[in-house]
């Protein structure tokens, strides 16, 4: 353990170190190479050209590099491995896709994911939103916001263990332990088995993501609503409007933009959602997403990577609209930056 | 804004209250671990943790002293002792010797069991059971009672857990993995971040928009790719392939489009006066990034900071791929996954460990929330 700490200690310095001594080394050797200072005006004018031109890489090259291997490579080679075989050594052509989509565990997965989809983002952004307008209005707005906010600095596994003690199950007429079935047997109800029961179980595991990420969705949107001029909502209360109409005919339209990219990040996370399903169900009882069946399937029998790929690009092929929307948006914005 | 709507005191006290139960539900899911955490783990399984400061009780049994401990007096045979160890805070509320009826006769009453046979048991446990006529037999007779315990709070679980468990190790794994994770990236992108938004050079546009639909990858996309990279590097030079140095390296890989993204749109943001004179002054690009930017751009670097500290603590998914399972290596995440299969109903232990493993990422959050919002806000398209 002494060892380990004293590697994770000596990283840190070589890391830091290492880069400190490239970007330094680096730059030294270009002004070394193509001296601006103490040549003729000519000279120094062309070398200095000559700067211009090689800096920026020596800046960009070490990110570039290490996104090349960890981001850019792995896609195109997740592309070209999801029309080989279990090993990535045979074409096998779509048999790949048209064994997923043949698939129960597989069909089962893309109607969960799609069920996520529906609710997660609108549940967040809406529930996100009603608490940045109702915490604006009151003097322990703050505190409250904080503790909403709170559960975004969770684990999903830590969420996973929270919530499946809220939902922690014991035979009828036993004393609840879990707060949930306690309230429901408070109520008159009969506990149930929340998380193992086919299809609801999908809206139980939504709850906790739902939980986490509502805090992201009201501090953005609850920036939003600052900007709102307030002319144009003193100019609604003159008018006689009341306080729904006040938010969704005034406040809810101006503030679109932001709820958009509200609901794509959340959109974007539930596409990627894992731990909560593996910890809670890992996929039993028909609660399969995408993502954990394509982390079983690199492992599941040894491992097979080219349905685990296939798997994979589809959930990039959902994404990439989002992407396309993102990078228009950002050119149209900074036409690239100064 | 505050003072667009809700001006009648109805309508104030309804927001109060809504808000009120947001925060209810919002809190009370992490409430409950942290008091399950501190309580007596055999009353955590008997009484949910809500009831924490409230008695509970029980329904136990126990068996009085045999024969050979019988004292004669006055012409009758009595046993004497205690149903409790030494040391038991409990009080007895109820007793009675018939599984049936184990609650039947109040503590401290005398219960007749025929043949002019007494039973009386106080609520500390003590009891005296008399006879007119000797007692015999090996084994002493069942008694059946309910016993009610004051709450009981213990530091006990988060020592088991700490030392017992595994989860102590687990922590120093962590801090291992996600102290590296977190520096290392930093000046990596605030150079790639100053180069692609002050200084000019051909490819510079595309290389933002690589960065900015790079944002959105799906981290699968990138697993089997590099798990067989990571394979066949190993097999290569004849190392593991699951180091500590892999899983430093992926994180770095999988942070820097949002640092760049998020530094990026911040040190363009710097003004450009400053940038300017300082070159007039003859100050190359290296020293106005070092003695002008980076100092500049504190903010934004610790908002960096803090979300790839909480992204790489909190992860699972990555450290299932490129770390071993060993206790040399296992995480707190997969500790706490691999602990939800093995002691799936041992809640003592779930809640400790979960507790343990959200404390840090809370004091993080807490004590430094301003330059997380930040961050959140100025780069809100990374999807976590």
């Amino acid at each position: 353990m002494t060892a380990q700490i004293v590697s994770a200690i000596f990283t840190i310095i070589i890391g830091v170190g290492g880069c400190v001594v490239y970007y330094w080394g680096a730059n030294k050797i270009l002004d070394a190479v193509f001296p601006s200072r103490g040549v003729s005006g000519a000279a120094a004018v062309d070398n200095l050209r000559r700067q211009g031109l090689i800096r920026p890489w020596l800046f960009v090259g070490p990110a570039m590099l290490i996104v090349t291997v960890y981001l850019v490579y792995p896609v195109i080679e997740t592309l070209r491995l999801s029309f080989m075989d279990r090993s990535g050594e045979n074409f096998v052509g779509l048999a790949n896709y048209s064994w997923a989509f043949g698939d129960r565990e597989f069909r089962n997965s893309i109607f969960n994911n799609l069920l996520w989809l529906a609710v997660v983002p609108a549940a967040c952004t809406f529930f996100g939103l009603i608490i940045a307008v109702l915490t604006d209005k009151i003097w322990w707005g703050n505190i409250a916001k904080s503790l909403v906010f709170l559960p975004l600095a969770i684990s999903f596994v830590g969420a996973s263990v929270i919530w499946k003690f809220v939902y922690e199950y014991r035979a009828e007429g036993q004393t609840q332990i879990g707060i949930l079935n306690a309230a429901v047997q408070y109520l008159g109800g009969n506990p149930q088995v929340w998380i193992s029961t086919p299809f609801w179980n999908n809206f139980f595991l939504m709850v906790i993501l739902i939980w986490i990420q509502t805090g992201f969705a009201m501090v953005i949107l609850s920036s939003a609503l600052r900007g709102i001029p307030e002319e144009t909502i003193e100019a609604a209360v003159i008018d006689g409007a009341n306080p729904f109409q006040i938010f969704w005919k005034i406040m809810v339209p101006q503030i679109w933009g932001t709820i958009a990219v509200v609901w794509t990040t959340i959109t974007i996370l539930v596409l990627k959602v894992f731990d909560i399903v593996l910890t809670m169900t890992n996929g039993q009882w028909n609660s399969q997403v995408l993502a954990n069946l394509m982390f079983d399937w690199m492992f599941r029998g040894g491992g097979d990577f080219g349905r685990g790929a296939a798997i994979a690009v589809i959930i990039m092929l959902a994404v990439v609209p989002i992407m396309i929307w993102n990078i228009r948006q950002a050119n149209r914005e900074g036409g690239g930056g100064h | 804004m505050a003072s667009s709507s809700g001006k009648s005191f109805l309508g104030r006290f309804g927001v109060h209250i809504a808000v009120l139960v947001f925060v209810a539900i919002w809190t009370i899911p992490t409430l409950g671990i942290l008091v399950s955490s501190l309580r007596d783990k055999d009353q955590l399984i008997v009484s949910g943790w809500w009831t924490a400061l409230s008695t509970s009780s029980q329904t136990e049994a126990g068996r009085t002293d045999a024969a050979d401990k019988q004292v004669e007096k006055d012409g009758k045979f009595h046993i004497m002792g205690n149903l409790f160890g030494a040391g038991d805070a409990r009080t007895i509320t109820a007793f009675g010797t018939k599984a049936q009826q184990p609650t039947q006769y109040e503590a401290g009453a005398v219960a007749d069991l025929g043949d002019g046979v007494t039973l009386q048991v106080n609520d500390d446990g003590s009891y005296v059971m008399s006879s007119p006529k000797a007692f015999e037999g090996s084994r002493g007779q069942r008694v059946y009672f309910s016993a009610s315990s004051p709450p009981r709070f213990t530091t006990d679980n988060y020592q088991t857990v700490l030392f017992s468990e595994g989860i102590g190790r687990s922590f120093i794994n962590s801090l291992t993995v996600t102290i590296p994770a977190t520096i290392i990236p930093i000046l990596i992108a605030a150079y790639a971040a100053y180069a692609l938004a002050w200084m000019r050079f051909p490819g510079r546009a595309l290389l933002i928009a690589v960065i900015i639909g790079l944002l959105v990858v799906p981290l699968q996309m990138s697993l089997i790719p590099l798990l067989k990279l990571y394979n066949g590097v190993g097999l290569f030079f004849g190392v593991p392939a699951k180091t500590y140095l892999g899983i430093w390296l992926a994180h770095t890989g999988f942070g820097l489009p949002f640092a760049i993204y998020l530094l990026r749109s911040y040190i363009a943001g710097l003004p450009r006066e400053i940038m300017e004179s300082a070159r007039i002054d003859g100050a190359s690009d290296f020293e106005i990034f070092v003695k002008i930017v980076l100092p500049l751009s504190f903010p934004v670097l610790a908002s960096f900071a803090i979300f790839q500290f909480l992204w790489v603590w909190n992860d699972l998914l990555v450290a299932m791929v490129f770390l071993g399972s060993g206790s040399d290596q296992l995480v707190l995440t997969g500790k706490l996954n691999a602990l939800l299969g093995s002691r799936g109903g041992d809640w003592e232990i779930l809640t400790t460990s979960a507790f343990v493993t959200i404390i840090v990422p809370l004091i993080v959050f807490f004590s430094l929330q301003r330059y997380f919002v930040r961050g959140l806000l100025a780069g809100s398209v990374k999807g976590g």
